[in-house]
């Protein structure tokens, strides 16, 4: 293993550990999207018979959701606690020893990928065991974890984005409503084509949240929708680089070692 | 020459934060094994000038050269020489005493059974072998600034940076780190860079003190040679019956000039004419009594004091007035 990876590994492994030992930050995001999930299938089942609604279960319909609200959960809990590691002086203690910048980022994101995949594989466990049935079988199933830590990985980097520029949990807390908006916003309750309001079905199809849960629904409820899932990894392969670019250079200001 | 035998050399340093200048051009020369003070008040350039000698923040002026490796142009060969303690105990307080070591081990290349070896050694050194599976978060101040020593020596550094490293901490713990950082540089060898802004740290440990404000050395030798400069010796002499005041102070004339003393004493700073027992057979002689004697010898605190005319103590107060 080169030095770089095992360092990635490190990084990675301090990250889970710091997260699985601390119940309050993760227990509240695994939770939540379970119970809004719920909620909304139980609350909003009528949605279903809106004539072009493209399934009878809206939970399946809703399902697709959960996994978006993980992954904003995620990429909150690794700015959080890149920013405490800013706030507390761990990254200069990090800085003083060999550890490369990119093994840093990587190592964050593993930690972010961990619990994003430990996430995604109970949304859809807990799914599957109240009926929802995956369109796009086995392989969907997979592509839909895939995506899930596509979602994971590029609103993690963000958050480690936002801890790096403003080097402060409050300051990470802070924008968390904002990509939570960003969610609320998008096809996340109607299909965009049945939103009569139009000033919310334009928002909505600007949004590139939209596309990530479209991809998404589409492996629950549609089988394999080439369009919707080119769109849906394109977004999430876009947001992850551009987080990832933004991030890097924020920490080459942040550790300005020489 | 290896790193061992290579100290500290700093010409002309200096860091702007925009306007604020906050070290302004310092000039240092720090030989192997030896512990150099470098003591000043909150805000005086100390943390400033480590984070640039650890390679942490660049310089805007000047220069320096660390194990002999310039600070600038060949940061991670200065990083793999110094250990360092930064002021804030930057730990995790979610992880034990011993996933520290491990993980900082473990960035510095150390692996195996080599690792295991050092982790026993250094967390036997510091006194955490009992508390060293505990999660950080239950460990007390003293013990954080230990295990902070301790990371900062795991991959054997020829120089050490220690920033502030007893802030805070009760005099047990503090005398202990005191005694830690002077077998290192005893027995090892190795390169100590302490701030601080105790006198009596800097007194007891080090063996050539520097005096920093507002960005620029100020004084600079060992305590006894920055202590003699600032001057002899103050006796300060209570009389049993107050009206032996004025027959007091003729007597302590003869010894040196008078200097300020506390209500209902006298006192004088001892010019060589005579030393305390001198001064007491006086007194005897001539048949005065005295309730309290104090010998004042002068202290770091009286060198700040003549350098910058301000006492170290409360001197980043005045600052902020």
């Amino acid at each position: 293993m080169t030095d770089t990876a095992h360092q990635v590994l490190l990084i990675a492994r301090r990250s889970l550990v710091r997260t699985a030992r601390q119940p309050g930050t993760w227990i509240p995001p695994l939770a939540f999207p379970l119970i809004l999930m719920a909620v909304n299938s139980n609350g909003l089942r009528a949605a279903t018979h809106l004539p072009g609604f493209p399934t009878k279960s809206f939970l399946a319909f809703f399902v697709p959701f959960s996994f978006m609200q993980g992954a904003l959960f995620a990429s909150g809990i690794a700015g959080t606690d890149l920013a405490r590691d800013i706030d507390s002086g761990f990254l200069n203690r990090l800085a003083l020893t060999p550890v490369r910048g990119s093994a840093l980022l990587l190592g964050q994101i593993g930690g972010v990928l961990g619990l994003g995949a430990v996430q995604a594989v109970i949304y859809l466990s807990v799914a599957l065991a109240f009926g929802v049935h995956i369109d796009a079988g086995a392989g969907g199933a997979i592509l839909i974890l895939v995506l899930a830590l596509g979602a994971a990985a590029g609103f993690g980097t963000l958050g480690l984005w936002i801890a790096l520029r403003t080097g402060s949990a409050e300051g990470v807390q802070s924008m968390f409503p904002l990509l939570f908006f960003l969610l609320l916003v998008s096809s996340m309750n109607l299909p965009r084509n049945l939103i009569e309001v139009a000033w919310f079905r334009d928002i909505a199809t600007a949004n590139p949240v939209s596309y990530m849960i479209e991809a998404l629904r589409s492996l629950v409820i549609e089988g394999w929708n080439l369009e919707a899932l080119a769109l849906g990894f394109g977004v999430t392969i876009g947001l992850t680089g551009v987080s990832l670019l933004l991030a890097s250079r924020q920490l080459r200001v942040r550790m300005a070692r020489t | 020459m290896s790193a061992r035998d290579q100290g500290i050399v700093v010409e002309g340093l200096a860091r702007a934060f925009k306007e604020i200048r906050a070290v302004e051009g310092i000039d240092l020369e720090i030989s192997p094994g030896e512990i150099y003070g470098f003591l000043g008040p909150n805000g005086a350039g100390k943390s400033t000038t480590v984070h640039m000698l650890t390679t942490l923040l660049p310089p805007t002026g000047g220069r320096a050269t660390v194990a002999g490796f310039d600070v600038v142009a060949d940061g991670p060969k200065v990083r793999a020489r110094i250990g360092a303690a930064l002021q804030e105990t930057a730990l995790d307080p979610f992880l034990s005493g011993r996933e520290h070591l491990r993980l900082q081990a473990s960035l510095h290349g150390i692996r195996g059974a080599e690792r295991q070896r050092l982790q026993d050694e250094l967390l036997g050194r510091v006194g955490l072998t009992q508390a060293a599976d505990r999660k950080v978060r239950t460990y007390s101040g003293g013990m954080k600034r230990r295990l902070d020593l301790a990371l900062s020596l795991i991959h054997g550094p020829s120089i050490l940076f220690l920033d502030e490293p007893t802030t805070g901490l009760d005099p047990q713990s503090r005398a202990a780190l005191w005694q830690e950082v002077g077998r290192l540089a005893r027995e090892e060898g190795v390169t100590v860079f302490l701030t601080t802004q105790y006198l009596e740290e800097a007194d007891v440990l080090a063996d050539r003190v520097g005096i920093i404000d507002h960005g620029r050395i100020v004084a600079e030798g060992t305590p006894a040679e920055l202590k003699a400069e600032v001057g002899k010796s103050t006796v300060e002499i209570v009389p049993e019956q107050f009206a032996d005041e004025p027959r007091l102070a003729e007597i302590l004339a003869r010894f040196g000039t008078e200097t300020a003393a506390r209500p209902g004493a006298a006192a004088v700073r001892l010019d060589g004419r005579g030393g305390l027992a001198d001064v007491v057979r006086a007194l005897d002689q001539e048949n005065l009594r005295a309730a309290e004697i104090n010998l004042h010898s002068p202290s770091l605190d009286d060198v700040f004091l003549a350098k910058t005319g301000r006492k170290l103590e409360g001197a980043e107060e005045e600052d902020d007035e």
